[in-house]
């Protein structure tokens, strides 16, 4: 397998136009990337206008850097520009076959009132519902075709994934950040943070662990190539576990169908999309303010420098 | 003596014996349960011996007596804290019976001891499970009643509360089996209710055998008290010079347990605060209070841990602190109980306890829970299925909507239907052994004199202390079934409860929290750290109330000249439904609408549509809007009329009324109004608050008056007969103004009385003499006000020379020069008015009107 890292430039602006002042706000933002073993980060920085009166940086329960903000004077706009420069690692598995049959996997994640593996104690933070995740019976039906008994749980997960690929279609009108999963199981459309919802739901509720990963994706495919949907805008997708694959846990992206590699940049994970959404605030005033969010992710070529100089990058505005 | 009692033995001709006998009589035994009252053969117990002999020789009209204290206590109390006052009438989540449930010594040291060792229990396991998580590691708890659960909050996980205390207060619901043992059927974690009515209840059943409480020795509860505020005190992370500043979090006066909150916080002497009190910079939480921010250290809250920081945790509650969990991480502050512990609420803990209890605590569990299966093991699963008739079946988080479901009521397909929902997701139920709680006596109102046997609980309490270990409550909540069959006792609703007296051998103390009497110190002359929520409210309050006497008197104008004049449009109908569309009464005509057409139905929605702009149904809606929110300032009677309105409004709204019952109406508003005007000009305490409402009448009269006199004087159809009689209506002067010319209105004599005589309470130049007085005054007592715009108006008003309007006959003039220029300077001065409205919200409110929103971009 060519091991060579690709790098990349991102840039991820959000810019609030509130309208009227807004005499208090308060963000928490998930915008710098997490360092992952086929993951580096060569650079990175978050600009924000207004200058924040207070802030603090951390990492969250998962592992995930996290900063919150805030503004005590008022302010009629915000503009928050993360920028950074990685280096992603060719990782995706070739031999899905090779991982273990499902059932084995889901029993030994089930309690059995004595200690359990360490790995899989940390994969039971994703077995469960949460805030956009349910675990219903109708969830496990739709997917337990693709988990015929002794199917290989990355068999498994690759059908399934091709599966909702297939019978659902994107539509960014369709749905909103709040959509049920549910709702997006009957009405068979939706983005990709709907897509990774409900696979991560169909897999839950067959007893396996399944955690949300939110970050970008190539924006300019390679000449030939088919330009991928989501691209431009911050990219969701699925991590399943796996142990003793890999690193545990393995790509899924059901949008497009594939398994992430080196064209997915990876911010964050988390059991779903509210814990770890890009940017997430409080504010007292202001009038209307759909946020204007631009992504641009540029291929850097070996060696050149991390920070292309301003404008070079042809970024596309996200809808 | 002892001869002649035995003699009358056999008549029984004394009314004490024959009534004991009767008592007893009919108090139904139960084999099936233990009774606290009787003993296995029938005899009263011990410890009951002396209260139940008091309680027989009782005669009927004493009981009667103590019953109507009891519901005279109750009832003021609610009147009290005004938590009753609304439409439904008294209305409290939990009745009082007047008999206490009664608990000698020897049981109580161990039940005491047990609930204690349960509190630091679930102390260490919540350390543990928001800590290092060896519970999970050791397999001695199943990882889905932890990461499984919503009320496992993730954002705490890794933050150190001040002092290692998660768990400040604990509430443990307690029944009693046949056999006479004590087991603990649910855990209270998040935010326990019920203290404050353990207190209350004692308050009053003290006082109704107050002969009986000293005799028997009963321990007191203000100890108890004292020991939380002591240990909420020890644990608050002051900073050098600082004195611990504790509040009690609600969630509002719409919370069914509201009044204990209030209740609570008097007695405790925190402030009782709505998440929109405080706020968050950096890494302090404050109170806004009219006098600036000022810190708090702790935060007892009764409001839901999810509920509480919309920037992390749930986003859509309005209620809560925004930031609120930052300033936990930075530990500045308690969150009492931490955020997060509601978690060991779900009953499917309990089987895991005793193994958990070994290896925090070392110890063995000290009271057992009630037997139970969590269906996500396989083997409980299996006995679930064998024992399904024995059983109750229950959510395992309790954050999950479900009645409990009762294994033997479920026949065929319905129990195939239930043990296919536990099959397909068996982490979420839980299946516990149906106790038979024990019985205790109980007073019947239906009867003259008779002692009914109903099932009982406990509720216990405990609270961290100043040591850092728990103290309980000697006594709780008791509480009792409504029925005799009950199987279970919902904390909820409905039945009744108790007091509990814990008796003692050693001496009672004599400690209390209530002053006996008050001494000079304790003297309370102004609301001192008046949150900046009650001022808004109370400045709304006086606006509103302002603002739906001035459109029901617009109304009034119209309606009674309509009715009087058959509906027939004269010259001055038409000028006052022009005026009415200029200050917003009627709604502005459609662009190609001719002004001043005003129908019937449009009147009638003005009137009675709260959903239509500027109309009266709406300026009622707004006054009980911000008088619920200080209902505690206002009297019953205020109440009742306000919710009179209301309702016959909405009835109204319902069946097209009359243009006659219109106009009794609109009476009937104004009677009500100039009622509420009185109170609050008499009646109400004069303090800081009290003067934010009548800025709030000042600046809305002022505002509505300079409003409807400019419109008067630049509207072409005012000139029309008639218009002037009603304007002297409109602002209530047409008495004042026969009195002194006792001949048809002229515009001169009536522009001098409505702006310019400083005497007229209706005039235009009193009001804004009243508000720039009022305003100084704050000045002086807040070091800044703005009042130079309204002085500047003021002034330039005064200055003009109302000889220029003399000798203008105004029917038959046009509009002039002179009348255009007054109406400017009137014009001015509605400007000031509301900018000076603007100001008072910015410097005191910090927009409490203002409703934080979340955003979120992808």
């Amino acid at each position: 397998m060519e091991r060579t890292p690709v790098r990349y430039h991102v840039l991820h602006e959000t810019t609030y136009d509130y309208g009227s002042p807004v005499s208090l706000s308060q963000q928490q933002l998930h915008l710098s990337p997490r360092i992952l073993a086929w993951q580096q980060i060569e650079e990175e920085r978050v600009d924000i206008v207004p200058a924040p009166t207070w802030r603090r940086d951390g990492f969250d329960a998962f592992g995930n850097p996290v900063a919150w903000i805030a503004f005590h004077a008022p302010h009629e706009s915000l503009s928050i520009r993360s920028a950074m420069t990685v280096a992603v690692i060719p990782h995706a598995p070739d031999d899905l076959a090779a991982s273990l049959p499902w059932e084995t996997l889901r029993d030994r994640l089930a309690y059995a009132a004595t200690p359990p593996l360490p790995e899989d104690l940390d994969a039971a933070r994703f077995l469960f519902e949460s805030p956009h995740v349910r675990v219903k019976r109708e969830l496990a039906d739709y997917a337990c075709d693709c988990f015929p008994p002794g199917t290989p749980v990355l068999v498994g997960a690759r059908t399934l994934m091709a599966k909702i690929f297939r019978e659902f279609e994107f539509d960014p009108e369709a749905t909103t950040v709040s959509t049920p999963v549910m709702e997006v199981l009957e009405k068979k459309r939706g983005v990709c943070q709907d897509f990774a919802h409900l696979m991560i739901a169909c897999l839950r509720a067959q007893g396996l662990a399944a955690r949300y990963v939110s970050g970008y994706l190539l924006t300019h495919p390679p000449p030939g190539k088919p330009r991928l949907v989501g691209a431009d805008a911050s990219h969701a997708w699925v991590s399943v576990y796996s142990p003793g694959f890999g690193e545990g846990w393995v790509d899924f992206d059901p949008t497009n169908d594939l398994l992430p590699d080196t064209q997915h940049i990876t911010v964050a994970f988390g059991r779903d999309f509210a814990d770890v959404s890009p940017l997430r605030g409080i504010i007292l005033g202001g009038g209307g303010h759909e946020p204007e969010v631009a992504v641009t992710v540029t291929p850097l070529a070996a060696g050149s420098p991390g920070f292309p100089a301003e404008g070079e990058a042809a970024g596309a505005a996200a809808a | 003596m002892a001869r002649s009692t035995a003699n009358r033995a056999g008549f029984r001709p004394a009314a004490f014996p024959q009534m004991a006998r009767t008592l007893l009589a009919i108090y139904p035994q139960s084999t099936r349960r233990y009774d606290e009252m009787l003993g296995p053969g029938g005899e009263v117990r011990p410890h009951w011996k002396v209260f139940f002999e008091h309680l027989d020789r009782a005669s009927p009209e004493k009981m009667h007596e103590r019953l109507a204290f009891v519901d005279r206590r109750i009832q003021e109390n609610g009147v009290t804290y005004n938590v009753y006052a609304d439409a439904k009438g008294a209305d409290r989540p939990w009745e009082l019976d007047p008999l206490p449930l009664i608990i000698p010594p020897d049981e109580w040291a161990e039940v005491s001891a047990a609930v204690a060792q349960r509190a630091a229990l679930m102390n260490a396991m919540l350390a543990d499970l928001y800590g290092d998580q060896h519970l999970l590691a050791e397999g001695l708890l199943p990882p889905a009643l932890v990461y499984g659960q919503h009320g496992y909050l993730w954002p705490c996980r890794g933050l150190r509360p001040p002092g290692g205390i998660w768990l400040h207060h604990y509430a443990v619901d307690l029944a009693r089996s046949p056999d006479g043992c004590w087991w603990a059927i649910a855990d209270r974690t998040q935010a326990p209710s019920g203290a404050g009515y353990a207190l209350e209840n004692r308050l009053v059943v003290s006082r109704v055998f107050p002969e009986m409480f000293n005799d028997l020795r009963v321990q007191h509860l203000a100890e108890f008290f004292h020991d939380q505020q002591d240990g909420l005190a020890a644990l608050a992370p002051v900073d050098p010079g600082e004195q611990p500043h504790i509040v009690l979090l609600t969630p509002g006066p719409y919370n069914e347990t509201y009044f204990e909150h209030a209740y609570l916080a008097r007695y405790l002497g925190y402030p009782l605060v709505e998440g929109q009190d405080l706020t968050v910079r950096g890494d302090t939480v404050y109170l806004k209070t009219l006098q600036g921010l000022k810190r708090v250290h702790v935060i007892l809250r009764r409001q839901d841990d999810d509920y509480c920081d919309p920037l992390e945790l749930r986003g859509d509650s309005a209620l809560g602190v925004p930031g609120l969990l930052n300033t936990a991480r930075a530990g500045r502050v308690v969150i009492a109980n931490a955020l997060g512990s509601g978690l060991l609420t779900s009953g499917a803990l309990m089987g895991f306890l005793p193994a958990i209890c070994e290896r925090l605590l070392g110890a063995p569990l000290a009271m057992p829970s009630v037997a139970t299966w969590w269906c996500g093991e396989k083997p409980a699963r299996d006995y679930v299925r064998e024992h399904f008739a024995e059983l109750v079946i229950k959510p395992a988080y309790p954050t999950q909507r479900m009645d409990p479901v009762f294994g033997n009521e479920l026949e065929g397909e319905a129990r195939e239907e239930m043990l296919r929902r536990i099959e397909a997701r068996p982490h979420a139920y839980v299946a516990q052994e149906m106790v038979n709680l024990s019985q205790g006596p109980t007073w019947s109102r239906a009867h003259e004199r008779r002692l009914l046997a109903r099932p009982v609980g406990l509720r216990a309490y405990a609270a961290v202390n100043a040591e850092g270990g728990y103290s309980v409550m000697p006594g709780g909540l008791a509480r009792v079934a409504s029925g005799g069959n009950a199987r279970i006792i919902s904390m909820q609703r409905g039945g009744s409860s108790k007091d509990t007296w814990v008796l003692t051998d050693g001496p009672v103390s004599e400690f209390t929290l209530l002053k006996p009497s008050l001494g000079v110190r304790d003297l309370v002359r102004s609301g001192a750290n008046l949150t900046s929520r009650v001022v808004e409210n109370l400045y709304w309050l006086g606006r509103y109330s302002e603002r739906f006497d001035d459109s029901a008197r617009m109304l009034r104008v119209l309606v009674g000249r309509l009715v009087d004049g058959g509906g027939q449009r004269t010259p001055a109908v038409r000028s006052a439904l022009a005026l009415a569309e200029h200050v917003g009464v009627l709604p502005s005509p459609e662009e190609d609408g001719e002004i001043g057409e005003g129908s019937e139905h449009s009147l009638l929605e003005a009137i009675y549509d709260p959903e239509q702009p500027g109309s009266l149904a709406r300026a009622i809606r707004s006054v009980m809007w911000s008088a619920t929110h200080v209902r505690e300032r206002l009297s019953l009677d205020h109440w009742h009329s306000l919710n009179r309105l209301q309702r016959e409004q909405q009835a109204a709204l319902k069946r097209h009324p009359s243009m006659t019952e219109a106009s009794a109406f609109l009476d009937r508003v104004l009677g009500v109004s100039s009622s509420l005007t009185g109170f609050a000009m008499d009646n109400m305490t004069r303090d800081d608050g009290w003067r934010f409402l009548v800025v709030g009448r000042r600046i809305e009269r002022l505002s509505f008056l300079a409003a409807a006199l400019s419109g008067f004087l630049r509207m072409e159809s005012a000139r029309g007969a008639g218009s002037l009689e009603w304007l002297l209506e409109l602002t209530d002067s047409i008495i004042t103004y026969r009195s002194r010319y006792s001949r048809s209105p002229e515009l001169l004599a009536v522009i001098d009385l409505l702006v310019f005589d400083g005497n007229n309470p209706h005039g235009i130049v009193f009001q804004a003499a009243v508000l720039g007085r009022y305003l100084e005054r704050m000045r002086r007592e807040f070091g800044d006000a703005e009042n130079g715009e309204l002085a500047a108006a003021l002034e330039a008003l005064l200055a003009w020379d109302l000889g220029r309007l003399d000798s203008l006959h105004f029917s038959e003039s046009r509009i002039c020069a002179a009348s255009l220029e007054l109406a400017g300077l009137l014009e001015r001065l509605d400007e000031a008015a509301n900018h000076i409205s603007d100001w008072l919200g910015m410097r005191f409110f910090t927009h409490v009107g203002d409703v934080s929103r979340q955003t979120m971009a992808l």
